[in-house]
C-alpha cells in the first residue's frame, strides 16, 4: 500500500504495547479500539492486526494489489476511484485503485483496515506508533506521501467478507458527549463544593487534544481544592502531589483538566481526580475540539457494567461478521 | 539536628482507589519517604512474582503504585484484597534487592540549560536569579558551589520511572533535614534540552528527550538514559538505563570531560561505569553516610 498524501495525522496503530508502564512507556495503539477491532474483523483479520488511524482529514492511499479493506470510525466520506463507498463495510479494491477521504463530518478518527493487516516489524510486542520517542509503526512517525507499507497475508475468509457490514445499531454515535468517570485517585484533594462544580461544569475540548491527552477549557480549577500544608516532596502549588503514576484515562488537574489518552505521560506531579471508564475513552477519542463534554460520575460496579455492555456489543458484531463467511 | 540516621516514617493506612474499570491506584503516603518508596517497590515486586492472573501493568512510583488489570479475569476488589494482604506481610527492613550503582557525570550550570532557563524567566518564581542561585538560597546554602557539592555529594535512589520512557525520578540518599526541596516552575516551560538535570519537589529528574518541563534546571549529563536503538552496550537488555531501585551518583565534571564523554556516546563506544550491589535498607537506614561510601566504592 502506498501513501499518496498523509492527511493531517495518520499513524499505524493496533491494540497496544503492554507491560512497560513501569519504565514510562504508554500503551499507544488505536485511540478508538472499538472501531479498530471491528475494522479488522470486517476484513477477516485478528483484532490485534495493525490498521491506519487517520485524524480529522484522512490520507490518500493507493492499493498495490487486489485487496479487501474497510473504513470504520469517524465518517470522512471515503471514495474509491472517486466513487463514494460505504463505511463499516468490507469493500474490494483492485491493484492500482486509489482511496481518498474528506474532512470528518462527525467524530475525529477513522480506521483503515486492510485484509492481512499492515505488516511491519513489531517493537516490544506491538506495531503501534509512538511518535514521542519514534518507535513502532512506519519509522516511528506519522505517514507521509511516498511511504510504502507492506501488507500481510490475508486470511482465507477475507474474500468472503466483501459486502459484509455492521448493523446501524452497532455503529457508535459519535455525537455523544456524555463521558462516564469513576471519581477517585487523589480526589480527596477536592472540596465537596469543588467536586460538585467540577462535575457540573461544561468542559470544552481545547485545541490541545491529541494522542497524549485532551486538555479542557472551563471554570477556574484552583479554588476547587482543599488548602493544606503541602507534604514533603510535593511542591508548593495546591494542585501538586508527590509525583505519582497516571492511569490511561485519568483526569489530571494541571491548570486545566487534562484527560490522558493512549500516548499518555505515565506519571507526574499534578493531582489526579478520577478516571474515564475504558469504553468511554474510545468515545472521548471521537470528541472534536470545541465540543462540550459532560462528565458523569459512576461507581466501579457501573463502570464494570459499561465495560460488559461494550464487550457484549463487540461479541455480537464479531459473531455476525463470522456468520458472513459461512 | 539529625543524628545522621534515616528517621523511619510511620505510614498512614494506604488509600486503595479504583481507576475506572481497569486500574487500581494505591497511595501509601502523601509525603515522600524511603519507607513509602521501599514499600511500593516491595509490594510491586511481590505482586509480579505472584503472577496473579489478569495483571497488565505493575508500576511503582515515589510514594504510591499503579496497577492495570483485565477485569474480565480479575475483579478490582479481588486485586485490592490481595494487595492489602501483601501490605500487611511486607516489612521493608527485611526487604533487599539487587540494585545497580551508576556513575552519572554532570556538567552543572552548563550553557544549554542556562540558555533555556533564561528564555523562561517570566515563568519562574525569581526572574532575577538562575535556577541554581534560587535553589541554593532557598535551601540555605552560601553559594551555588556549595549547593552543587551537596547535590553531587551523596547518591540518589531511583524511586520512579515515568512521565516519558526512561525518565528517572531520584531521591537523595540522605536524612530528611539534609534533603533539598524546591518548588516547580510557576508555569511549566515549553522546552527543556535532552539530558537536562532538573529538580522539583524533592526529586532530581533526567530528561531523556527534549520537551516540556517544570523542574528547576541545574545541569546536563553527556550520557543517555534512553537509547531507543539500543546501540550503547549498557542498553543491551532494555532501551532505558536505570530501573526503579537503582542508584545514581551525580559526579561534577568540567566541559572538557563532558565533550570527551559526549563524543564517545555519539560514537556508540561509551562504556557506562556501573556495578551491581545487594541493597539492604536496614543497613542504609542505620548509617546512610557510611553505607553510601561503601556503595560508591564499587565505582572505583
Amino acid at each position: 500500500m502506498r501513501i499518496l498524501d498523509g492527511g493531517l495525522v495518520t499513524t499505524v496503530q493496533d491494540t497496544g504495547r503492554y507491560g512497560h508502564y513501569h519504565i514510562g512507556m504508554p500503551p499507544s495503539g488505536a485511540m478508538d479500539q472499538y472501531a479498530h477491532k471491528v475494522g479488522n474483523w470486517l476484513v477477516g483479520n485478528d483484532e490485534s492486526d495493525a490498521t491506519l488511524e487517520m485524524t480529522y482529514m484522512g490520507a490518500d492511499v493507493e492499493f498495490e494489489s487486489d485487496t479487501v479493506f474497510a473504513v470504520t470510525g469517524a465518517d470522512m466520506e471515503p471514495k474509491l476511484e472517486d466513487e463514494p463507498i460505504p463505511t463499516w463495510t468490507a469493500v474490494r479494491a483492485e491493484a492500482g485503485d486509489t482511496l481518498s477521504f474528506e474532512f470528518a463530518t462527525e467524530g475525529v478518527r477513522s480506521y483503515l483496515a486492510v485484509a492481512g493487516g499492515v505488516d511491519i516489524e513489531p517493537v516490544m510486542g506491538s506495531r503501534a506508533t509512538y511518535t514521542l520517542i519514534g518507535i513502532g509503526g512506519h519509522e516511528g512517525r506519522s505517514l507521509e506521501a511516498g511511504d510504502e507499507l507492506p501488507i500481510g497475508e490475508p486470511s482465507a475468509d477475507a474474500d468472503a467478507m466483501v459486502g459484509a457490514s455492521v448493523d446501524e445499531a452497532n455503529r457508535p454515535d459519535y455525537s455523544r458527549t456524555e463521558i462516564s468517570v469513576v471519581m477517585g485517585l487523589c480526589d480527596y484533594r477536592l472540596t465537596d463544593d469543588g467536586r460538585e462544580r467540577f462535575l457540573d461544569a461544561d468542559w470544552n475540548v481545547s485545541d490541545e487534544a491529541d494522542r497524549v491527552g485532551y486538555r479542557f477549557e472551563g471554570p477556574d480549577i484552583t479554588d476547587m481544592f482543599e488548602e493544606r500544608e503541602q507534604p514533603f516532596g510535593a511542591g508548593t502549588d495546591v494542585t501538586n502531589v508527590v509525583d505519582l503514576g497516571y492511569p490511561v484515562g485519568s483526569i489530571q488537574m494541571a491548570g486545566q483538566p487534562i484527560i490522558l489518552m493512549r500516548d499518555a505521560v505515565t506519571g507526574g506531579g499534578y493531582v489526579t481526580v478520577g478516571t474515564v471508564v475504558s469504553p468511554d475513552r474510545d468515545a472521548l477519542a471521537q470528541c472534536r475540539t470545541h465540543s462540550t463534554v459532560d462528565f458523569n460520575a459512576v461507581d466501579v460496579e457501573d463502570a464494570l457494567e459499561i465495560r460488559q455492555d461494550r464487550d457484549a456489543r463487540l461479541e455480537t458484531v464479531q459473531n455476525s461478521l463470522e456468520d458472513a463467511t459461512q | 539536628m539529625s543524628d545522621g540516621t534515616i528517621t523511619r516514617q510511620e505510614l498512614p493506612s494506604p488509600r486503595y482507589e479504583y481507576g475506572g474499570d481497569d486500574w487500581v491506584f494505591v497511595e501509601l503516603a502523601e509525603a515522600m519517604s524511603f519507607d513509602a518508596n521501599f514499600k511500593a517497590q516491595a509490594i510491586t515486586q511481590e505482586i509480579r512474582q505472584n503472577s496473579l492472573e489478569g495483571l497488565i501493568e505493575v508500576a511503582p512510583s515515589n510514594a504510591s503504585y499503579l496497577i492495570q488489570f483485565d477485569p474480565d479475569v480479575l475483579h478490582p476488589d479481588e486485586l485490592i484484597e490481595e494487595l492489602r494482604s501483601l501490605e500487611d506481610e511486607i516489612d521493608v527492613s527485611d526487604y533487599q534487592w539487587e540494585a545497580r550503582v551508576f556513575d552519572i557525570p554532570v556538567l552543572y550550570d552548563d550553557p544549554w540549560t542556562r540558555d533555556t532557563l533564561m528564555d523562561f524567566r517570566e515563568r519562574h518564581q525569581d526572574p532575577d536569579a538562575t535556577d541554581l542561585e534560587y535553589s541554593a538560597e532557598l535551601n540555605g546554602f552560601d553559594s551555588v558551589e556549595a549547593f552543587i557539592d551537596h547535590h553531587a555529594g551523596a547518591p540518589h535512589m531511583v524511586t520512579m520511572i515515568g512521565f516519558v520512557p526512561g525518565l528517572p525520578f531520584c531521591f537523595q540518599m540522605v536524612p530528611r533535614d539534609e534533603q533539598i526541596e524546591v518548588p516547580k516552575y510557576e508555569q511549566p516551560r515549553t522546552a527543556t534540552p535532552s539530558r537536562a538535570i532538573g529538580f522539583g519537589g524533592a526529586f532530581t529528574a533526567i530528561y531523556p528527550v527534549p520537551g516540556a518541563g517544570g523542574y528547576q534546571l541545574y545541569g546536563r549529563t553527556p550520557v543517555e538514559v534512553l537509547d531507543v536503538d539500543q546501540e550503547l552496550s549498557a542498553f543491551e537488555e532494555s532501551m532505558v538505563l536505570p530501573n526503579p531501585g537503582d542508584i545514581l551518583n551525580f559526579r561534577q565534571i568540567d566541559r572538557e570531560e563532558y565533550d570527551e564523554i559526549r563524543e564517545a556516546v555519539e560514537d556508540g563506544t561509551y562504556e557506562y561505569n556501573y556495578e551491581q550491589v545487594e541493597f539492604e535498607p536496614q543497613a542504609f537506614f542505620e548509617d546512610p553516610r557510611g553505607y553510601n561510601e561503601q556503595l560508591l566504592e564499587v565505582l572505583d
